[in-house]
């Protein structure tokens, strides 16, 4: 992470990237006036302003604040919380709780992709094995969430920011493995379509068949059938 | 500060992740229960506080459980706020967590495989090592860290606590493997930082003494070596001997396995 010659806040970002829109969603429930710059060729050639604001791990998303760039979507989505506290804090003010939602949200990040990417990846026992694990992670979440409105309650919040944009990669994930997600866990369902009805939900997420016809040219680039 | 609160702690004594904890508890000088656990052998306690992944450490607040380690490095913080170990800045704490994470997802997986690996591969990891800690140093010496004495500035801060509580596995692995990880003039201000960090009370308080931790590894690494058919040329010791998938043999590879996640940074 470094410093970059840049004014206000810029993100550095790929239009059906999840972790990007995560980021966009904290951005607009919090009001924050940004420039979106959309990183063009993420497949192929990095641009300088990537390479200079994350030369770690050189990815998106990076937020850039007054030139000081900041990387990892749920670490930008703090930051931002924390930034700009006064309005629609998206992690609780109790201790515990917040345990609670960082646990959950560090949960999220590690399994929904990685687990979800095998299922388009991999065929035969691979694939099974990707099926029965994604189906314990949909249980798992549907469980957390039972009958709240949100993963914390009343209020959107972090654990929320962290899962939402995988809403519209159920319909990628459902077709790959060959289950129904509505059947397998109805309330987060149900979450996903009370959550669309937030503005900065509405407006971030892509539609589900432009998802899956990118997971489509993924498919092409490393070569599955 | 009055700690009227109970806490009891599960951890394992040779997990690094549990001494960030015991570190960080006794930095805040919190009073505790401690539980040793078996890795291999997870207490009905474990299971039932953290169903998830069912490893330590777990800490228990007046009975309600915290895991994963950096949730609950942040929850100490958050609840016992004297001689605090984060920043109040945004951006400074944004800088901390990202390197938390490099030391979680990058740097402490490859250190791991230099223990597991032999040969061509070894040295392929021990590259890995070297350049991310290449990537610290620069940090150090030029970025976000400049200038300070610890990551977190003159005191000891959560960042301090997740690098140094495993970086004593730099020293072990160096002297099992025969291999040289922190050299003092390719990294000197990273070796510096160690050596300071090891110094204070509290470190040494808190990490296991050195020749436990070498004969815990030697016992490690042999169990490793009589394991695999080929030492020189297999990139990945721990697999089950070719032709010979024994129901024992199975069992001490799992062991391995759940030992070896006990020892990465």
């Amino acid at each position: 992470m470094g410093e970059v010659d840049t004014k206000g806040v810029v993100l550095l970002d790929f239009w059906v990237s999840p972790f990007g829109q995560r980021c966009r969603i904290a951005l607009a429930e919090k009001g924050v006036e940004y420039e979106y710059r959309e990183e063009e060729n993420l497949l192929g050639d990095k641009s300088p302003l990537l390479l200079e604001s994350n030369p770690v791990h050189k990815k998106v998303p990076v937020l850039i604040h007054d030139g000081k760039a900041v990387c990892e979507s749920l670490i930008i989505v703090q930051y931002i919380d924390e930034s700009w506290p006064h309005r629609a804090p998206l992690l609780p003010a109790d201790p515990y709780a917040r345990a609670h939602a960082r646990f959950w949200a560090d949960f999220i990040d590690k399994k929904i992709y990685e687990c979800g990417t095998r299922l388009w990846k991999l065929k035969g026992e691979g694939h099974s094995a990707a099926k029965e694990e994604f189906t314990g992670i949909l249980k798992l979440l549907e469980g957390e969430l039972g009958d709240k409105k949100y993963f914390a309650g009343d209020a959107f919040g972090f654990v929320d920011v962290a899962l939402v944009p995988f809403v519209c990669w159920f319909y990628s994930f459902e077709t790959y493995a060959g289950f129904s997600i509505e059947e397998l866990a109805p309330k987060l369902v149900a979450w996903g379509k009370r959550c669309m009805e937030r503005e900065s939900v509405a407006k971030t997420l892509s539609d589900p068949h432009k998802v899956f016809e990118f997971v489509g040219v993924l498919k092409k680039r490393f070569g599955v059938e | 500060m009055d700690q009227s609160s109970s806490l009891k702690f599960l951890g394992s004594w040779a997990d690094s992740h549990t001494h960030r904890v015991r570190l960080a508890l006794k930095l805040k000088g919190l009073v505790f229960e401690y539980q040793e656990e078996d890795s291999a052998n997870p207490s009905s306690a474990l299971l039932l506080h953290n169903p998830i992944y069912k490893k330590v450490p777990a800490l228990l607040h007046d009975g309600r459980p915290v895991v994963e380690s950096l949730v609950i490095l942040q929850y100490i913080d958050e609840t016992w706020t004297d001689n605090p170990i984060m920043h109040a800045d945004p951006f400074e704490r944004a800088i901390v967590r990202f390197w938390c994470h490099f030391a979680d997802d990058k740097l402490g997986p490859a250190v791991g495989l230099v223990f597991s690996s032999a040969g061509e591969g070894q040295k392929a990891a021990v590259d890995q090592v070297h350049e991310n800690l290449k990537l610290l140093e620069r940090e150090l010496r030029d970025g976000a860290f400049k200038g300070r004495r610890f990551f977190g500035g003159d005191n000891i801060g959560l960042l301090d606590i997740v690098l140094g509580c495993g970086s004593y596995w730099l020293a072990v692995f160096e002297e099992v493997m025969e291999v040289k990880l922190v050299d003092p003039d390719t990294f000197p201000l990273f070796h510096a930082w160690l050596r300071d960090f090891e110094e204070q009370k509290e470190v040494k308080e808190t990490i296991p003494p050195i020749d436990k931790l070498l004969e815990y590894a030697r016992g490690i690494r042999q169990m490793m070596l009589s394991l695999s058919t080929d030492t020189t040329t297999a990139t990945t010791i721990g697999a089950p001997a070719t032709g010979s998938t024994t129901s024992n043999n199975d069992a001490a590879v799992e062991e391995i396995g759940l030992l070896q996640e006990s020892l990465v940074l």
